[in-house]
C-alpha cells in the first residue's frame, strides 16, 4: 500500500497543475448510513411537535429550571464529589443524598416542590457509571452510560472553580430526531438567558452516539482566535433509553431503547 | 382360647401397625428411645464402624472452632454425636418449602425403608399454634432434639418475615457486564473522541457566535465590524444610502484595498457566507461603523501604519490598545 500511494504522489507532481484534485478521505461520518429521522432545519412537522412538548414551557421562557441531583444507595467518596462538582456546573441545583428512598416516591414530591429535572447518577465499584435524567413535570426519562469521568481535580488545566454565573450551552452534532429531543433536555438543564460575563460554556457534543460534555471557560484574544480554559468536571454519556414518562421501569413507555442485536451490527449507523 | 389369643395377637398387630403408621402418636417410652439410638451403633458391631462423623473427613466442612454439617436434614448445622441425622436413628428437623415449614421426623422402625424413612408433617401457619404442633408430634422425644427444633422453626420464621419485608422494598437488579461488548464500546469511545475534535468544535461555535453577535456589545473587536461593514459593502453595491454612510464609505476606501488583501491570508471563509445571509447585522454595523470612525480619525496614526499593516495579517496592534483594559480585567 506505501508503494501505491508513493506511485500516485509521483503521478500527482508529474502531472502539476493538471493533477485531479485531491480525493476526500473516508471518514464514519461521511460514510454514515443515512438515517431517515434526520432533522432538517426546515422541517415544519418537527418544528410544531417542538413547540408542543414537553419542553415548550422551558423554551417559552415559562419556567425556570431546578435540578434535584442525588445517587444510588450508599455513594462512595468519588460519587459525592462528583456530584458537588456537578451541582456547582448546573446553576440552581441543589444535591441530596439518597438514604434508600425509592424513587416512585421521590418524583411526586420533587414536583410538589417544583423542581422541573430530576439527575440520578447510578453508581458501581465506587465509580459513577450510569446517569438517569428526568424532565420533572411528566417529562422523558433518558437514561444513560457514563463513562470517562474526571473530577476537576484529575484534569489538567490550572484555571480556578467555576463561578456562579449562568454558563452557555453548546449542543452539537444532535441530528436526528431523538437526538434533538435529548439535545432539548440537555438544554432545558440551564437557565435560558446565559451571562456572557461568566464566559462559562458547557457543551454536549455528540459524536458518533457518544455525548461527550465539558465545561469550559473561554476568552476572545482577539476576533478570530479564541482560547479555552477547560475547568470542571468531563464526563461521558450513551444513550441507553427514552421514556416517555417519567422513571418508571415497569410499566413506563419507552421511545426507545437500545437493543444490541439489532443496533449494534453496522459500524456506520447510529441514532443520535 | 385358640381364636382369642390370636385375635388378641391380631388385634395387638393391628393397633401396633396402626400406631406405626399414624403420624401424630408416638407412645414409646423414653428407655425405648434410648435403646434403639444405641442400636444404631451396636447393630454395626464393634470395630466395624468408621469413627464419627461417618463420611470422608475431606468433605467434612471445618473452621478453626467447628465442624459443619452439610447434611440437609441436620437440625442445628453443626458436626456432633447429637446432631448428626446419620448416626442418630430417631431424629427430627424443621425444612421450610416455599415459604411454608414442615416438620420431618425419623424413626429406628423405618429404618429399612429409606423411602419412607422421613416422615413430614405441615406446620400451621400461626406461630404458636406450630410450637404446640411441633410439641405434640414430638412429645415423650428427648429434649435435645424438641428444643433444637423450635429454635429451629424460631430462626425460619424470622428470616422468612424479612424476606417478605424485602421484597417490598427496591430491589437491587445485577446486570452482568460482558466483557467483549464493554472492550468494544471502550474503544470506539476513544475513536469517538478522536474524531470529535473538541476542542476545535468548541472554537469554532464560539467563534460563530461571536460572528453572529450572540454577545452583543461586549466584545468590542473594531476590525470585526470592519470586516461586517466591507462585505456588506461588497454584497449589496447600492447600500440605503445614509448620509452617514456615504462618509464611512470614503474611509473604507482607503483601508479597503489592504483590508482586502489581509482578508486572503485568513482562511475563515466562513464568515462572508454567514454575514451576507444574516439581516439584522446590518444596523448594528452601521453603529459600530460610526464608532469606529471617530476613534480612528482621533489617533490619526491609521493613513501611516498602511502599508506596514499590508505584511501582517492581524491588525490588531493598534486597535487593541483601546479596548485592551477591558478585555485584561475580563481575563483576571
Amino acid at each position: 500500500r506505501m508503494a501505491a500511494k508513493k506511485k500516485r504522489r509521483k503521478e500527482r507532481e508529474a502531472l502539476g497543475d493538471e493533477a485531479p484534485p485531491k480525493a476526500i478521505p473516508k471518514t464514519i461520518e461521511n460514510q454514515r448510513v443515512y438515517d431517515e429521522t434526520t432533522v432538517d432545519p426546515n422541517d415544519e412537522e418537527v418544528a410544531f411537535d417542538e413547540a408542543t412538548d414537553e419542553f415548550a414551557p422551558y423554551f417559552n421562557r415559562q419556567t425556570v429550571p431546578k435540578i434535584l441531583i442525588t445517587t444510588s444507595d450508599r455513594p462512595r467518596g468519588r460519587t459525592v464529589r462528583f456530584c458537588e462538582q456537578l451541582s456547582t456546573v448546573i446553576p440552581n441545583s441543589h444535591v441530596y443524598y439518597r438514604r434508600g428512598l425509592a424513587l416512585k416516591r421521590i418524583i411526586p414530591q420533587c414536583i410538589a416542590r417544583d423542581f422541573t429535572d430530576l439527575i440520578v447518577i447510578n453508581e458501581d465499584r465506587k465509580i459513577p457509571n450510569g446517569l438517569v435524567l428526568s424532565h420533572l413535570p411528566d417529562g422523558p426519562t433518558a437514561h444513560f452510560r457514563m463513562s470517562s469521568v474526571r473530577l476537576r481535580k484529575e484534569i489538567k488545566r490550572k484555571g480556578k472553580e467555576p463561578t456562579e454565573h449562568v454558563p452557555e450551552v453548546i449542543l452539537n452534532n444532535f441530528t436526528t430526531r431523538l437526538g434533538h429531543s435529548v439535545g432539548r433536555m440537555f438544554a432545558s438543564l440551564f437557565p435560558h438567558d446565559p451571562q456572557f460575563i461568566g464566559r462559562q460554556v458547557a457543551t454536549f457534543h455528540n459524536q458518533r452516539d457518544y455525548i461527550f460534555f465539558r465545561f469550559h471557560r473561554y476568552i476572545f484574544k482577539s476576533e478570530k482566535k479564541v482560547g479555552i480554559q477547560e475547568l470542571g468536571p468531563r464526563f461521558t454519556l450513551k444513550l441507553r433509553s427514552l421514556q416517555k414518562g417519567t422513571f418508571d421501569s415497569k410499566f413506563g413507555e419507552y421511545e426507545w431503547i437500545h437493543k444490541r442485536r439489532e443496533m449494534d451490527t453496522s459500524r456506520r449507523k447510529f441514532h443520535l | 382360647m385358640a381364636p382369642a389369643v390370636p385375635a388378641v395377637a391380631e388385634a395387638a398387630a393391628i393397633s401396633y401397625c396402626q400406631r406405626q403408621s399414624r403420624p401424630g402418636l408416638r407412645p414409646d417410652p423414653p428407655s425405648a428411645a434410648s435403646s434403639t439410638r444405641q442400636a444404631s451403633t451396636s447393630t454395626w458391631g464393634g470395630g466395624v464402624l468408621p469413627p464419627f462423623p461417618f463420611i470422608l473427613a475431606s468433605l467434612l466442612p471445618r473452621t478453626k472452632t467447628q465442624n459443619f454439617c452439610r447434611n440437609e436434614y441436620n437440625l442445628t448445622g453443626l458436626c456432633n454425636r447429637s446432631s448428626c441425622p446419620l448416626a442418630n436413628s430417631q431424629y427430627a428437623t424443621i425444612r421450610e418449602e416455599k415459604g411454608r415449614c414442615y416438620l420431618y421426623m425419623k424413626t429406628i422402625e423405618r429404618a429399612a425403608f429409606p423411602r419412607r424413612l422421613w416422615e413430614r408433617v405441615l406446620l400451621s401457619k400461626n406461630y404458636e399454634k406450630a410450637l404446640e404442633e411441633i410439641d405434640e408430634n414430638l412429645i415423650y422425644w428427648p429434649r435435645f432434639i424438641r428444643h433444637k427444633c423450635k429454635q429451629r422453626f424460631t430462626k425460619i420464621t424470622q428470616y422468612l418475615i424479612r424476606i417478605r419485608k424485602l421484597t417490598l422494598k427496591r430491589q437491587r437488579k445485577l446486570v452482568p457486564l460482558r466483557r467483549k461488548i464493554e472492550r468494544r464500546e471502550k474503544r470506539r469511545e476513544e475513536k469517538a473522541l478522536i474524531a470529535a475534535q473538541l476542542d476545535n468544535a468548541i472554537e469554532k461555535e464560539l467563534l460563530e457566535r461571536l460572528k453572529q453577535d450572540t454577545y452583543g456589545d461586549i466584545y468590542n473587536f473594531p476590525i470585526h465590524a470592519f470586516d461586517k461593514a466591507l462585505q456588506q459593502q461588497d454584497a449589496e453595491s447600492e447600500s440605503e444610502s445614509d448620509a452617514e454612510k456615504e462618509e464611512d464609505d470614503d474611509e473604507d476606501m482607503d483601508k479597503r484595498e489592504f483590508v482586502e488583501a489581509d482578508d486572503s491570508d485568513l482562511s475563515d471563509f466562513e464568515d462572508m457566507d454567514k454575514l451576507e445571509t444574516s439581516s439584522e447585522e446590518e444596523q448594528e454595523e452601521e453603529e459600530e461603523v460610526e464608532k469606529k470612525a471617530p476613534r480612528s480619525k482621533s489617533k490619526g496614526k491609521t493613513p501611516l501604519k498602511g502599508p506596514a499593516r499590508r505584511k501582517r495579517p492581524y491588525i490588531e496592534i493598534e486597535y487593541e490598545e483601546e479596548t485592551e483594559p477591558a478585555t485584561k480585567t475580563k481575563a483576571a
